[in-house]
């Protein structure tokens, strides 16, 4: 409101200037700084680490079993005598591509049904959610340790299992967003003119629900590594040797009274990747104006 | 002279743009309220007439800050005590009554404890004292069988009612000034008239100062003494209602007084150009330069100051008041020529049934409909081709129910519509082919709601066009331009947001994406009634323009009557979804025939203060339709017994055209009414 002047000469802005906006907003107040560091630190860290790892991650040396961290191994060394920094650097690499594309996969299938649901509304709605809710009611661990066994490990199992469990909550928040809107005139116009569903959906519901989606699908990403973690942790996740911090908190822990440093490395990584992602998601979503209770007055 | 109660000295309050800036939402304002006075604040939409209002409780809202003066009550500055101190004072000498009562009263709490948690927190009765003031109170605010009132949650009342409670509750702490905020805007013509009236008996009785905050110049007519009239956060003009009302000397007074449209005028009304400057947008010099037709050059450079009058006891913010007195004149109205209605109908609506009942599952299945009483029932109206047909009514006649299942958005029950005389309808929107869909477009009431907020205006207009002609490139762009040069607004508004538009262009875009579809009928709800009374006019007078050069027809549904009779050539009166009267609108409103539009029109405020509504009924508000007999019987003050209650009212064909639904011969109501 203050520079409404400004406000009438604006031109429309490219994505890409558009895009740059909401970072500049981010990174202004201190928790999104904080998180956007977070976050980009461990994703270049994913994706240069093979490069400067110091050791082999799976050269085992039993000379070595469960060294204290030192000049030579910073983070000391695990049971088999491996490197645990280079198993830290290294450990978050799967986890977060298998997760990355997982949360894509759950934002277009859980936001769609969402929309759809919202803007069809009646029987369809009604039958669709109550599966959904059905779905819901399964505890997630239970139903991947069922795929996981009968599918196998594999990234190509990994990947759409994990997008369909943690798809169901967006279909929920997507259908919500897409209530708030659906009420006002500009659907009842479009519908009154005769577009078709999609078109509706398409040019008047997706821009308006866009933000909503993805800012829930920034936060699904982190649950879904804390999923995949423990996945790991049960052994249902990588496999030997593949380095993977739920893997490696899980071969560690009953060590952990002796040799705390082979658990504490890949805790502190997993534990700050998730607290990255989520500071980050929260300063998209204010960037975005989804949060209200901070927008000033008039 | 009258003692002040309240001093406001110089106060500016504003706040702090993100750049730094310091930007003012109220300028040195100084004014004074006196004992036992009622003021009214008057002002379009931001022009901080709510700001003043609540500074005069003490309370800034979250963001903003006092930037100089004070605001004294009983030579205490409100502004700088503290939360206690004001606590002590806030309802119990100062009390408010919101705009919306429905809201601002608890919805799982009893009225009767709601009072008397205000008369706890407000008064030192003891309990038993406290329960007979809630039963005084209750009949104070003129609350039928007080008793059972107090028993009830806010939901089992009215808006009229739970308006009333809303007075009780600031009566309770016995306040010397009452703040108003709006408080009939969101009722029924009908049932603002009778809160006004009891508003006016309250200041009578008690001798309380009240603060009438309104952009409605008929309301502040009714109930004020004096009356401030606020331009983009100063006070222009100030005076008694009478000089202020009838002799505007401010030009932006005169202006607004001239877009007003009128019972007692015919035609459509003057449009000021231009919109009110936003804050910290303001220019050196006078804020209403841009606007004004009585400009100078002095006007341009230097601010003016606020002059006080005393032969005419006003205080006027302008260097050209006494030059401009003697130019005013006599209001002017467009007339739009008044065409004689040629029978060529377009649109016939036949024994249209409506209903919102749904269907339970076995009847579903046997394809039964069991509504006998629907909200909508027996609509017969025949449109023609380059006509104004207007639905008027109170909330709940259905009259928006009737223009949705027009559009086809609402499933009829009974009865069919006809397009161009022999097209049959479908009522479901997904049978009618594209070019039905074309033909009949809709201009919906909040423009911020009808625009897509993520859509340039030139993606808005493209819709239809892409749609129905499947125009692409530069062909598209250059009907977008057209279509933005016939509204009225240039081709650089093409890739502007809607946020970034004022209520009027973007109402403007409204009218121009339903343009662009070529229709034949537009279908306009309450399409003035989120605008501004400057910008309303603008926008009455672009539709009329837009109906003279493309002979299209309008289906206009209002609650507004002044704004129905400058625009409409033809109304229909509805009353819980039953027709009341039809008939050309000149006729209708000199001589209302039926009942119910004689209690409408009567009810109608203007912004005169010698004009008085007449109130001929009473403002219960009925939640169905009675199941036989006529709609109107249960406020009918001209009833004649069983009849009405059992039979329903035979149609009367009147000399002019119009034509009733009522027992009571036509002639004989006219004598009676006379």
């Amino acid at each position: 409101m203050e520079n409404s002047k400004n406000i009438f000469n604006e031109k429309p802005k490219s994505s890409l200037a558009k895009a740059l906006d909401i970072i500049s907003t981010m990174v202004s107040k201190p928790s999104g700084f904080i998180g956007l560091t977070i976050l980009v630190f461990h994703i270049s860290l994913a994706l240069t680490s093979p490069w400067f790892a110091p050791y082999d991650y799976k050269a085992i040396n039993p000379s070595l079993m469960l060294n204290a961290p030192s000049s030579e191994f910073w983070f000391g060394t695990d049971s088999l005598g491996r490197d645990v920094f280079t198993r830290t650097i290294l450990g978050g690499r799967t986890a977060l591509t298998i997760t990355f594309f997982g949360s894509i996969i759950a934002l277009l299938w859980g936001g769609l049904l969402g929309i759809f649901c919202g803007l069809v509304g009646g029987r369809i709605d009604d039958i669709v959610m109550r599966i959904v809710d059905a779905f819901l009611s399964i505890p997630w661990i239970l139903a991947m340790l069922l795929i996981v066994s009968l599918l196998g490990t594999t990234t190509e199992v990994l990947i759409p299992a994990l997008g369909f469990f943690y798809g169901k909550g967006i279909v929920r928040v997507a259908r919500a967003a897409t209530h708030d809107v659906i009420a006002k005139d500009f659907i009842v116009s479009a519908k009154a003119r005769g577009h078709s569903n999609l078109s509706i959906i398409w040019n008047e519901i997706l821009p308006n629900v866009r933000d909503a989606i993805l800012v829930e699908g920034a936060m699904r990403w982190s649950w879904m590594l804390l999923g995949f973690s423990s996945l790991s942790f049960l052994g249902f996740g990588v496999s030997p040797p593949t380095p993977d911090w739920g893997l490696m908190i899980s071969n560690a822990r009953g060590l952990m009274s002796f040799a705390w440093w082979a658990v504490i490395a890949p805790i502190v990584g997993l534990s700050s990747l998730i607290i990255g992602i989520n500071l980050t998601a929260d300063a998209f979503a204010k960037a975005l104006g989804i949060d209200r209770s901070t927008k000033a007055p008039v | 002279m009258k003692t002040n109660i309240q001093e406001i000295k110089d106060l500016s309050i504003g706040f702090k743009s993100q750049k730094g800036k310091q930007i003012s939402i109220l300028r040195n304002i100084t004014t004074n309220i006196r004992k036992g006075e009622t003021v009214g604040i008057v002002g379009e939409s931001g022009s901080g007439k709510s700001t003043l209002a609540l500074a005069m409780m003490g309370y800034i809202k979250h963001g903003l800050f006092t930037t100089g003066g004070e605001c004294l009550f009983k030579s205490q500055n409100l502004l700088s005590l503290n939360n206690k101190e004001l606590e002590d004072i806030r309802g119990r000498k100062i009390a408010m009554i919101p705009q919306n009562a429905g809201q601002a009263l608890t919805p799982n709490l009893k009225i009767g404890y709601q009072i008397e948690e205000a008369l706890r927190l407000h008064t030192d009765y003891s309990k038993t004292e406290r329960e007979q003031k809630i039963s005084e109170l209750l009949n104070q605010v003129r609350l039928p069988s007080p008793k059972i009132m107090a028993l009830r949650y806010p939901h089992e009342l009215s808006g009229g009612q739970q308006q009333r409670v809303a007075v009780a509750m600031a009566l309770a702490g016995n306040p010397e000034l009452l703040l108003l905020d709006e408080p009939t805007t969101g009722l029924d013509v009908t049932t603002q008239a009778h809160v006004l009236e009891l508003l006016k008996d309250i200041a009578k009785d008690t001798g309380t100062s009240m603060v009438y905050v309104s952009h409605d110049l008929g309301a502040i007519a009714q109930v004020c003494d004096r009356v401030i009239v606020m331009y983009a956060g100063e006070i222009v003009l100030e005076g008694p209602v009478r000089k202020i009302l009838k002799e505007p000397i401010h030009p932006y007074t005169y202006g607004l007084l001239n877009s007003i449209p009128k019972l007692s005028l015919a035609g459509l009304p003057d449009s000021m150009p231009g919109s009110q400057p936003q804050p910290g947008n303001i220019e050196n010099g006078c804020s209403f330069y841009d606007r004004c037709n009585f400009s100078n050059e002095k006007c341009k450079t230097q601010v003016p100051e606020l002059e006080y009058l005393s032969e005419m006891d006003t205080s006027v913010r302008c260097f050209n008041h006494s030059e401009f007195i003697s130019k005013t004149s006599e209001q002017k109205t467009k007339n739009h020529s008044q065409k004689e209605i040629t029978i060529d109908e377009i649109l016939d609506l036949k024994d249209v049934s409506i209903s919102y009942a749904k269907q339970g599952i076995i009847d579903q299945f046997l394809n039964k409909v069991t509504d006998t009483n629907p909200t909508v029932k027996d609509i017969n109206i025949n449109i023609n081709k380059g006509e104004t047909i207007a639905l008027v009514g109170e909330s709940g006649s259905g009259k928006s129910t009737i223009l949705k299942s027009i559009a086809g958005l609402l499933k009829t029950k009974d009865g069919h519509i006809k397009f161009n005389k022999e097209k049959l309808l479908s009522s479901d929107l997904k049978k009618r082919n594209s070019d039905d869909l074309r033909s009949i477009q809709l201009i919906f009431q909040n423009p911020d709601e009808s625009l897509n907020p993520n859509h340039t205006v030139e993606q808005i207009l493209s819709q239809p066009l892409k749609l129905y002609f499947g125009l692409t490139g530069s062909k598209l762009k250059s009907s977008i331009a057209e279509l933005l040069e016939k509204v009225r607004l240039g081709a650089f508004y093409m890739s502007r947001y809607p946020r970034q538009l004022s209520g009027g262009e973007k109402q403007r875009i409204a009218v121009a994406r339903a343009f662009a579809a070529r229709p034949d009928i537009i279908l306009c709800d309450e399409v003035t009634s989120a605008l501004d009374v400057s910008v309303q006019a603008a926008v009455l007078d672009l539709l009329q323009k837009l109906k003279e050069e493309l002979g299209t027809t309008y289906v206009f549904v209002s609650h507004d009557l002044a704004v129905v009779k400058a625009i409409s050539d033809r109304v229909a009166v509805l009353y819980q979804g039953r027709l009341c009267e039809i008939g050309p609108s000149k006729d209708v409103y000199q001589f209302p025939s039926h009942p119910y539009t004689e209690v409408l029109i009567g009810a109608v405020l203007e912004p005169d203060p010698d004009i008085k509504p007449k109130l001929v009924a009473e403002d219960i508000v009925e939640e169905k339709p009675p199941e036989i007999g006529c709609s109107f019987q249960g406020r009918c003050p001209r009833i004649i017994g069983d009849k009405c209650k059992n039979e329903t009212p035979p149609w009367q064909f009147g000399d002019n055209g119009n034509a009733i639904r009522c027992h009571i011969d036509i002639e004989k109501l006219k004598i009676q009414q006379s």
